[in-house]
C-alpha cells in the first residue's frame, strides 16, 4: 500500500484500453508510491503489459487518467518525449541497437535528447554499465553479448536518464534459466538504492523476496492486492488462487 | 576461312577494334557519366520517398505509392522513348542524355524506394518502443536507430537492383546517346563487322564488374558485429 507520508509517483486512474473490439483494460487503477516496488502479476492477456505501456504512453489509454511524478501523461500539451525520461523501460526482448556498442546504446539518449557532449555522456553511460557489472563490456555488440547481459544494458540505458520510476516489462521471460539471477541481482540493487518500480514478472521467488505489493490482474482488470506473503499464501479470491497454484506448480 | 577463322575476324578483327577503340573509350565514360548520375538521383531520390512514407500522412502515401508502382511497371525504354519523343509534343525537348538519364533515376528510384521502405519496416517495433521510451523522437529515432539499421538490411537487394538498372544505359543507344553501346553500334555499321561490340562488352566488363565487388565488399563491411 502506499504508506502514509510517501507521495504517489505514478496515479493511473480509470484507464481503460480498447484494440479494435477487444476491450483490453476495464477501468483499472494504480497508484505508486515512491521508492515501492508493485508487482503485476496475472494470466498472459489479462491486460499487465498494456497497463505498464499505458504509464509511458508506449500505448495511448483510450479513457482515464496518468499521472507520473506530477506530469499529466495524457495532456497533448506535455512534451512526451520530456516525461518519458522520468520513466524508464525495460523490455522482454532487451530491444537493444545492435548496430551499436553496449556504451552507445546506453549514452545515446543522453546525447540526443539530454544534449550532452560526447565524453559527458560516455561517462555518464560508463556509469551505468558499471552499476549493472557490465563495465568491462562497454565495447561490446548487442550479439556479442549474452542475453542477461543485454538485459542489464538495457537496465543501464534506462537508468542513466535518472528516471523516477522504472517499468519493467517480463524482464527474465526471454532469459534462460541460469542467466536470470544477474538480472534479478541487479534490480534487486535498484530497489536499495530506493528506485520506484513496477514489474510485470512470473517470477515469484523475486516477488515473495523484493515486492512491496502485489497486483493481480486478470481480464483487464485487478482483481486483489496487496502484501506478497498475503497474495501469494492467502489469496481471498479464487482466480488469484488458481492462478498462484498454478504458477507455483512450475 | 575455317569456321574459328571466320569468329575471330568477325568479333576479334585487331584492326577494326584498334579503329573504334576511341570511339568506345569515349562512350565508355560517357555511360560512367551517366550511370553516375543516374544512381545519385535515383538513390537519393528513393530514400526520399520512403522517408516520406515513414511520416504515415495519407493522400501522400497514396501518390508515393501510386508513382512508386508506375514507375516500376513501365518498361525503362518505353519511359525514354515517351520521355525523348513524347515530351517535345509538350513543348519540353530533352536530349537523348537527358531523357535516359531522367527516365532511369525514376526507375531507379522507385525500385529503391520499395527496397528502403522494406529495409526501414523490417526494423522490429521493439527497436522504435525501446527508443521512444528514452525520450527520443520521432525524427530522432528514425535517424539514428532505424535508418542504420534499415540501410544495412537494404544493401544486397539495393546493389542488386542498382546494378540491374544502371545496366539500362545501354537503352540510351536508341535515343541516339554515344554510350559504350550507341558507340559499339555505330562502330558496327560503319565497319561491317561486330567487332566493336566485342569491345563494347569488355568496357561493361570493366564498368560493371569493380561495382559488383564494391557491393560485396560493402555487404560484409557493414555486416553486424559478432
Amino acid at each position: 500500500m502506499p504508506g502514509p507520508g510517501r507521495a504517489p509517483i505514478v496515479e493511473a486512474r480509470a484507464i481503460h484500453k480498447h484494440f479494435g473490439h477487444l476491450h483490453v483494460l476495464k477501468g483499472v487503477d494504480l497508484t505508486v508510491a515512491e521508492k515501492e516496488l508493485v508487482f503485476l502479476i496475472g494470466p498472459s492477456g489479462s491486460g499487465k503489459s498494456t497497463l505498464l505501456r499505458c504509464l509511458n504512453r508506449l500505448e495511448d489509454p483510450s479513457s482515464g487518467s496518468v499521472v507520473v511524478d506530477g506530469i499529466d501523461m495524457l495532456d497533448p500539451r506535455t512534451d512526451i518525449n520530456k516525461a518519458r525520461q522520468r520513466i524508464g523501460m525495460v523490455f522482454q526482448s532487451f530491444n537493444l541497437y545492435p548496430h551499436m556498442t553496449a556504451l552507445g546504446n546506453v549514452a545515446l539518449a543522453l546525447r540526443k535528447v539530454q544534449g550532452m557532449g560526447k565524453a559527458e555522456a560516455e561517462a555518464k553511460a560508463a556509469a551505468a554499465l558499471d552499476r549493472v557489472h557490465l563495465a568491462d563490456r562497454a565495447d561490446h555488440y548487442p550479439l556479442q553479448l549474452s542475453g542477461g547481459q543485454q538485459q542489464r544494458v538495457a537496465i543501464a540505458r534506462a537508468i542513466a536518464l535518472e528516471p523516477r520510476v522504472m517499468l519493467f516489462d517480463e524482464p527474465t521471460s526471454a532469459l534462460d534459466p541460469e542467466l536470470v539471477g544477474g538480472v534479478l541481482a541487479v534490480m534487486r540493487e535498484l530497489r536499495e538504492d530506493g528506485m520506484t518500480m513496477v514489474v510485470v514478472s512470473h517470477e515469484m521467488g523475486f516477488a515473495k523476496a523484493a515486492a512491496d505489493r502485489v497486483v493481480f490482474m486478470s481480464d483487464g482488470a485487478i482483481i486483489e492486492e496487496g502484501i506478497p506473503s498475503e497474495i501469494f499464501t492467502n489469496p481471498s479470491h479464487e482466480r488469484t488462487r488458481a492462478f498462484i497454484s498454478q504458477i507455483e506448480r512450475h | 576461312m575455317t569456321g574459328w577463322e571466320r569468329f575471330t575476324d568477325s568479333f576479334f578483327n585487331a584492326r577494326v577494334m584498334a579503329q573504334y577503340l576511341p570511339k568506345i573509350v569515349e562512350g565508355f565514360f560517357l555511360t560512367v557519366e551517366l550511370a553516375a548520375l543516374i544512381i545519385v538521383a535515383g538513390l537519393a531520390l528513393g530514400l526520399l520517398l520512403a522517408l516520406v512514407r515513414a511520416f504515415a500522412i495519407r493522400p501522400l502515401n497514396w501518390l508515393i505509392i501510386f508513382m512508386v508502382d508506375l514507375f516500376r511497371a513501365l518498361p525503362p525504354l518505353v519511359i525514354i522513348v515517351l520521355l525523348f519523343f513524347g515530351l517535345p509534343n509538350a513543348g519540353v525537348e530533352l536530349s537523348g542524355f537527358v531523357a535516359s538519364w531522367l527516365a532511369l533515376t525514376l526507375v531507379l528510384m522507385a525500385f529503391s524506394e520499395e527496397i528502403f521502405w522494406a529495409g526501414i519496416t523490417s526494423v522490429p517495433k521493439g527497436q522504435w518502443e525501446a527508443a521512444r521510451s528514452t525520450g527520443l523522437g520521432f525524427v530522432q529515432t528514425l535517424a539514428w536507430v532505424v535508418l542504420p539499421q534499415a540501410l544495412r538490411i537494404t544493401i544486397p537487394p539495393l546493389t542488386n537492383r542498382t546494378i540491374a538498372i544502371t545496366k539500362g544505359t545501354a537503352l540510351a543507344s536508341v535515343v541516339a546517346v554515344p554510350d559504350i553501346l550507341g558507340a559499339a553500334n555505330a562502330g558496327v555499321s560503319f565497319s561491317f563487322n561486330p567487332s566493336p561490340l566485342t569491345l563494347g562488352a569488355i568496357a561493361y566488363l570493366v564498368l560493371f564488374f569493380p561495382v559488383v565487388v564494391l557491393g560485396r565488399w560493402i555487404e560484409t563491411r557493414f555486416a553486424w558485429k559478432r
